[in-house]
């Protein structure tokens, strides 16, 4: 077979054993990558930092496992960041998938590195609602009629970080991790656009382009995909040198996704030398 | 009459949905309420409409011997596992009275260990994907293909350090060429535009099917032909 | 229709009388409205878009034809149902991945509509898993009926029309499966569609099949686009239904549709001509004029 025809049929199995590779590969042997926050995300590192310290901060975690390799790290970076300048979290989630995520948040990070924190004081779990933009519509008028009581059934009054919380204008900012639907979009619609509240967060790849219209207007910014996380990461390691020595997953993550991008690139140039010898073949006969 | 009942049900909802937007107050508001409360509740029973049929679906064809009954077997299977497990909590430190999901409960277990994986596994199965269909659809056909190739290829370097790596060389006055600066640029901009469009247009044909559902001009939903 | 429209008109004012006003014993200042007038530009916006969708159906009803573009996707529908009857072998259709309440579900269930009256002429076999179980009700209501008008109600199988789970990934793998092991001639994937859009894509590309996507999706669109023959874009979704049943006032309500976006194209062109104005001579009557044409689109 000659070799234009070999790559105009090249069997799929072998893009995907490359694929493969490309992925395992940089996770056994590790490359770091250098990296610096770009702008969109620099702001939401800005923020954060801006904020006084103890102020009230809604993450919410509007995602479920399938997208938690992308999203965790972003969660992981937020918390860190936000317990270190002594804010206080209140984690939610508009998806039911996304109680899971809470707990393991919970227990991974703020329990296993910040030991010092109490449950109530510095972070709280306001579980799920369902109801996407009414559920946030409702929260922006009387936040306890649609949360009277936290993910483990205690009353909010009764939880010395929410005790006078009345609506979602008394959070500083509103943090979304997003997956789809409900999510960010919903939030700066319902809450940032309606309520004045700053809203800002990150998305998956895939979700992160619909999001550009909104910065930066009515979105403070957003990491897009495990990109934007490993710059939030990085931002975080050159504010805080002390987190250098902590697992910043994105960061890691990274080498398999540079040498993938980089193989796929590689595959589409092949391609294109196959299609192009190919034109150039048949315009000869 | 049977024809028109729906029909007025689906003027009535649309414009108390439309109106009650608008309202702050009284009894049209109280009703733009209540009905997203509706639906949430309807969609509720609908699962034991949808339960049932999976459990009769899957239970005829183990019966016959149907096509890939080994298969129904393994759903029946999963099903009943996880429906059991679940209702009655079984292995959560509370019993009955505990949370849905409790930290040592075997539905954690079911969650955490089969159903997360399952989950991770086929969303990753996207990254090969995405790569054979690039090879197959990313070819420099015509002008517009090409300029979609090109583009595709800088924000796939520029959207990782290697982009920076590869263009980081390049003097101050030529920096609008280095390939980050070149995927934000393509993304903040020809992306973005590109999406309020899309969206623009979305939104008005939203808004004419909106229309012609309510007003009963489109029909097949259903079930009814004009 | 008229005559519903005054009945639904009557029966709303009558449901009004019946539910409680919940805001009633609250401290009511006199200063608060019914109508939030935070929401009165959207309000208009609403009402100016209604009436020019409604005066183009009332137009189209007179008599009046308009011109609508070819849309290749919906041009080869018959095409691909043909080609799935000569190899004999089905038709894979899914309608997204959201419940009744997506409007994009509902023109799916339009689309399935007309699609199983050509199925149902041409004698070939429709398989429509669905992820709700709403959507399995409308979609086997909407696939008997148009068996029923295309005269062969004894095609109809209820069981090809079935619930496979609301969990995402488990309906794709669901779905996945399906392509794999019946090898479908043709595949619809038209409504709302996540993450799962090019896993179903590629998947029927591997085994030959001819696709037909459309999604309101953005993200979704460049992967339908780069794995599918044929990709309806955002509004061609809701356009099908009119332009497949060719029913003048649908093709009429299209038109109101158009209309609507050159409303917004001449809107953007002044915000646009506005801001470089400002930005080119940083006068300060345009720039107070700028800041009240954004402040009407708050």
């Amino acid at each position: 077979m000659r070799f234009p025809e070999a790559l105009k049929r090249l069997d799929r199995r072998i893009i995907f054993l490359l694929i493969a590779a490309s992925v395992a590969l940089p996770l056994v042997w590790k490359p770091q990558f250098d990296d610096h926050a770009t702008p969109i995300v620099q702001a939401i590192y800005d923020r954060m930092e801006s904020l006084p310290a103890g102020s009230r901060i809604l993450l919410a975690l509007d995602y479920g496992p399938s997208t938690a390799p992308e999203l965790d790290p972003m969660a992981v970076a937020l918390v860190r960041h936000g317990i270190r300048k002594g804010h206080r979290i209140a984690l939610f989630t508009l998806w039911p998938d996304g109680l899971g995520q809470i707990n393991k948040i919970t227990d991974d990070t703020i329990r296993a590195e910040f030991p010092d924190k109490r449950y109530g004081a510095d972070y709280v779990n306001l579980g799920y609602k369902a109801g996407g933009g009414g559920a946030i519509n409702t929260m922006m008028v009387n936040l306890k009629t649609m949360i009277p009581a936290d993910a483990l059934g205690a009353l909010l009054d009764s939880l010395p970080m929410m005790a006078e919380t009345r609506s979602l204008s008394d959070f500083s900012v509103i943090v979304s991790l997003t997956a789809g639907d409900p999510g960010l979009k919903e939030w700066i619609q319902f809450a940032g656009d309606i309520g004045g509240i700053p809203v800002m967060g990150g998305g998956t790849a895939v979700v992160a382009p619909e999001l550009y219209p909104y910065y930066p207007q009515q979105m403070v910014g957003i990491m897009g995909g495990l990109k934007g996380a490993s710059e939030y990461e990085s931002a975080l390691m050159l504010g805080y040198p002390d987190t250098e020595r902590l697992e910043m997953a994105a960061t890691v993550r990274m080498g398999p996704q540079v040498v993938s991008h980089v193989v796929i690139v590689l595959l589409v140039i092949l391609g294109n030398i196959g299609y192009l010898l190919e034109r150039k073949k048949s315009i000869r006969r | 009459m049977r024809r028109n009942i729906p029909l007025i049900i689906t003027f009535i909802t649309g414009m108390v949905l439309i109106l009650g937007y608008f309202v702050t107050r009284g009894p049209l508001h109280t009703l733009y309420e209540s009905f997203s409360d509706y639906f949430a509740i309807i969609t509720v029973f609908a699962f034991i409409l949808g339960g049932g049929n999976l459990i009769k679906v899957h239970l005829r064809r183990i019966a016959n011997r149907a096509k890939d009954w080994r298969y129904s077997m393994v759903t029946m299977v999963g099903f009943t596992v996880t429906l059991i497990v679940g209702m009655f909590k079984i292995g959560a430190p509370g019993g009955w009275g505990a949370a849905v999901v409790e930290p040592e409960s075997w539905l954690q277990f079911i969650f955490d260990g089969i159903f997360t994986p399952l989950a991770a596994t086929m969303f990753a199965l996207l990254a090969f994907f995405v790569a054979s269909a690039s090879y197959r659809a990313f070819r420099a056909r015509t002008k517009e293909a090409t300029i979609l190739l090109v583009a595709a290829c800088i924000i796939l370097l520029g959207r990782t350090p290697i982009g920076g790596w590869l263009t980081g060389w390049l003097p101050p006055e030529l920096s609008f060429l280095d390939l980050p600066n070149l995927a934000n640029w393509i993304m903040a901009w020809p992306n973005t535009a590109g999406q309020r469009a899309i969206m623009i247009g979305i939104a008005l044909g939203v808004v004419a099917t909106s229309l012609r559902i309510i007003f009963g001009i489109e029909r097949n939903y259903l079930g009814r032909d004009e | 229709m008229n005559r519903i429209c005054l009945l639904s008109m009557v029966l709303l004012v009558g449901l009004w009388g019946l539910f409680p006003d919940a805001t009633a014993g609250q401290n009511a200042t006199a200063a608060t409205s019914w109508f939030d007038t935070n929401r009165l530009n959207t309000f208009v916006l609403v009402i100016v878009l209604t009436g020019v969708i409604l005066w183009f159906v009332a137009a189209a009803s007179s008599g009046k034809t308009f011109f609508i573009r070819k849309i290749a996707g919906l041009e080869t529908v018959e095409e691909a149902v043909g080609r799935a009857t000569e190899m004999g072998k089905p038709i894979l259709y899914v309608p997204g991945l959201n419940d009744m309440d997506d409007v994009q579900t509902i023109a799916s269930m339009n689309l399935l509509g007309h699609l199983a009256k050509i199925i149902a002429n041409y004698e070939s076999t429709l398989y429509v898993p669905v992820r709700r179980s709403l959507v399995m009700s409308a979609a086997r209501e909407t696939v008997h009926q148009s068996y029923l008008s295309a005269g062969r109600p004894d095609a109809y199988q209820e069981d090809s029309i079935y619930y496979v789970s609301d969990e995402q990934f488990a309906y794709t793998a669901s779905v996945d499966g399906i392509i794999l092991r019946e090898k479908p001639a043709a595949c619809f994937y038209l409504g709302s569609f996540y993450a799962e859009s090019l896993i179903l894509a590629e998947t029927g590309n591997s085994v030959g099949a001819m696709q037909i996507a459309g999604t309101a999706k953005p993200p979704q669109l460049p992967f339908f686009v780069a794995a599918c023959d044929y990709t309806l874009l955002g509004e061609e979704l809701f356009a099908a239904s009119a332009y497949l049943s060719k029913e003048p006032r649908m093709l009429g309500s299209l038109k109101g549709q158009d209309v609507g976006k050159a409303v917004a194209i001449v809107f953007i062109l002044i915000g646009c001509a506005l801001k470089t104005l400002e930005a080119a001579t940083g006068n300060e009557a345009v720039s107070r004029f700028s800041e009240y044409a954004l402040w009407l689109f708050k």
